[in-house]
């Protein structure tokens, strides 16, 4: 176990490995999308309470789960690189942020134009859209916690120990919203989201949740390859690598 | 060599932060100044009609408590890491998350609990039912020591950044979000003559991970910062 | 870079193994072993900027090298921070004093930390490095000089068994600079450590003295 850890956790070998990985998560990417998009907007049904607007779903519930998972995924590689010291998931960690604030915000805007047809506004206090607004703040804090600090081995365990903390809070941030919501919400808001939905709809959803899946593997891949080729700009497996002498 | 025992570390710390506080008397007060002031903005702004107030105090009182503590913990660490003492502190045996737990300990006893004290006249104020005083000030009780000890784990990751302000300000309001909801929750429960107990529980149950998890969080946040 | 081993005779008590730090773009030093014994002062120079501070802070346990090790007694520091921090005093660039405590609140603050220390204990520090009559003034009125002896008498009540000392002479005067070689000295023969960081050379008699030059 921690000779693997080792191996992967060397620069030289997760470009290797990246490089070779990129295009088959990319190329599965385009194409569970392409067909989870078109299924979605054409073959699907529409709903019978929602109508055709239901479908910006297709979109949204897989970007919100993206949002999550990803932040997760940023937490747990910080907090390796932190214990091991491992630099490369320091740089895993500090790609996946800004992929997972764009997934969130995408989650944000879907849900507010959803919001537009169903409710009447742009935006509704709803207890989901509020954590994502929530877990928006975290990414930002994240992200600007790295840029205030030159130096870059500080900035790595700073950062990482923020996306712990945050880590540990979101359950708290969550479970907190729902309790507000739920005591000022009145009841002709239902909760976004969860449709009841027949095998034909959920198919198109999770072949859309799969390609988002595998578009945020690849772009994690080609961000992080970049963030190992600027700390690593100076030595000599990468001018081999890059072919420059 | 024998060294003293915890207990004694942190009435040390407790001790000489206290009095530290009470030779710069001034400092001291801005926050709680701070905390009034807000509160008077609102009907200055708004209007001053009672009904008006009611409705909004719950929300005034708490969102300018947790501002005042925000901006408070803004100065919490800066002067030990400046002077160099804290450095010391780093050196010392005795363990630095007791010792930052303890500087945070003190740090409430001199910003937060003025607050809660202040917050019945504030509450007067703003025309809050009579009603629901003393649960704002349980509420506060509790939400002021965990605003307190996240402040401090930011303030100890943002120490050493010299555009440090607005930065804890975007750190620090998500995680303290919990607090204010379930403490503004608290205050309005009691004024509409709910049980509010539900709310004075989750924000005790906040308050106990806070003050067992997070010493340790600031201590490695404060060698970050000091590396 | 590495110094000789400890001479036989002498205990071994502080190792450095196979150090090496970066700052931002720059590699400071790498691949830096020593140890260090009982009675043994090990002088570290260099040009301005080479890392002579950044070294001490790698070894009190302050600054994660990127690589390599620190011991105390065959134990990591950074494992054991407590046991290492009980037997080690730190005199910084800065005085760490607290500028509304006297000299006297200063020290009976931080030596409190480490040991129950009487106030004898520390007027008699106070007294050693010349501040008798100044024990009760508030530091910030304290001249630079008058703060560096502050700092110093901390370390002399400390009872530590390692002395770190980054430019100890700065703001002192001739006899300032005499004394701060005698307590070194002094230090030396009660089996004492002292890791010294100067740029100018040090006027230590007796112990073991060895030389560390940082490129």
């Amino acid at each position: 176990m921690w000779k693997f850890i080792h191996k992967f956790g060397s620069p030289p070998h997760f470009y290797r490995l990246s490089v070779v990985l990129t295009p088959w998560f990319g190329w599965a990417a385009a194409i569970l999308i392409t067909a989870g998009t078109l299924g979605g907007l054409y073959l699907a049904p529409p709903d019978y309470q929602q109508g055709e607007g239901f479908r910006i779903i297709y979109v949204h519930v897989p970007s919100a789960s993206m949002s999550m998972f990803v932040y997760v995924n940023m937490a747990l590689a910080a907090a390796v690189g932190l214990i091991w010291r491992i630099k490369l998931a320091h740089a895993v960690a500090a790609a996946a942020a800004p992929i997972g604030a764009s997934f969130t915000f995408l989650a944000l805007a879907t849900g507010s134009i959803w919001a537009k047809p169903m409710w009447g506004t742009w935006w509704v206090w709803d207890a989901r859209l509020t954590s994502e607004l929530v877990l928006l703040f975290l990414y930002f804090g994240y992200m600007a916690l790295r840029a205030a600090i030159d130096d870059e081995n500080r900035a790595d365990r700073a950062s990482a120990l923020l996306a712990i903390i945050g880590l540990i809070n979101i359950p708290i941030i969550k479970y907190s919203v729902e309790w507000w919501n739920t005591l000022h919400q009145p009841a002709t808001i239902s909760k976004m989201g969860k449709p009841a939905m027949d095998g034909d709809m959920l198919t198109w959803l999770l072949l859309n949740i799969a390609g988002f899946m595998c578009f945020f593997i690849a772009v994690l891949l080609i961000s992080a390859r970049a963030e190992v080729i600027r700390r690593a700009r100076d030595q000599k497996w990468l001018k081999q690598a890059l072919g420059v002498t | 060599m024998e060294v003293p025992g915890l207990g004694q570390a942190f009435a040390l710390q407790v001790g000489r932060d206290m009095r530290l506080a009470f030779r710069h008397l001034g400092q001291l007060a801005n926050p709680l100044m701070f905390f009034i002031m807000v509160t008077t903005l609102f009907p200055l702004a708004l209007n001053p009609s009672p009904q008006l107030l009611e409705a909004i105090a719950p929300g005034v009182v708490w969102v300018a408590a947790l501002l005042a503590s925000l901006l408070a913990s803004e100065s919490l660490f800066r002067q030990d890491v400046d002077d160099g003492t804290m450095e010391q502190l780093a050196l010392s045996p005795q363990p630095l998350a007791l010792m930052l737990l303890a500087k945070t300990a003190a740090h409430w006893l001199m910003t937060g609990l003025p607050l809660v004290l202040i917050s019945p006249i504030v509450a007067y104020g703003l025309f809050l039912p009579q009603e629901a005083v003393p649960v704002t000030m349980g509420a506060l009780a509790l939400a002021t020591p965990i605003l307190s000890l996240i402040g401090g784990m930011m303030a100890a990751l943002t120490v050493g950044l010299r555009r440090g302000g607005g930065l804890l300000s975007l750190l620090i309001l998500p995680i303290a979000m919990p607090v204010l909801i379930f403490g503004a929750r608290a205050t309005d429960l009691a004024m509409t003559g709910m049980e509010s107990v539900g709310a004075i529980y989750l924000l005790a149950a906040l308050l106990l991970l806070a003050m067992s998890l997070s010493p340790f969080a600031m201590a490695a946040a404060m060698r970050i910062s000091l590396d | 870079m590495s110094t000789e081993p400890a001479e036989p005779g002498t205990e071994s008590l502080l190792e450095a193994k196979d150090l090496e730090l970066w700052r931002g773009e720059r590699r400071l030093f790498s691949q830096l072993s020593f140890s260090l014994g009982t009675g043994e002062l090990l002088h570290i120079t260099g040009v301005n900027g080479c890392g002579k501070t950044s070294l001490l802070r790698v070894l009190c346990g302050l600054t994660l090298p990127e690589t390599g090790e620190v011991s105390w007694r065959g134990q990591r520091v950074m494992r054991n921070r407590a046991d290492y921090h009980a037997e080690m005093t730190y005199v910084g660039h800065r005085e760490s004093l607290k500028g509304e405590l006297s000299a006297r609140e200063n020290l009976s603050f931080d030596l409190q930390l480490r040991h129950a220390s009487s106030p004898e204990d520390i007027d008699q520090a106070l007294d050693r490095v010349g501040l008798a009559r100044a024990r009760d003034v508030m530091a910030r009125g304290l001249s630079a000089g008058q703060k560096r002896r502050v700092s110093l008498a901390r370390a002399l009540a400390s009872r530590a068994r390692l002395w770190v000392l980054d430019e100890p002479y700065t703001n002192l005067d001739v006899p300032g600079r005499d004394f701060v070689d005698q307590v070194m000295s002094e230090h030396l023969a009660t089996n004492g450590l002292v890791l010294l960081v100067a740029h100018q050379s040090h006027g230590v008699t007796g112990g073991r003295i060895r030389q560390l030059e940082l490129a």
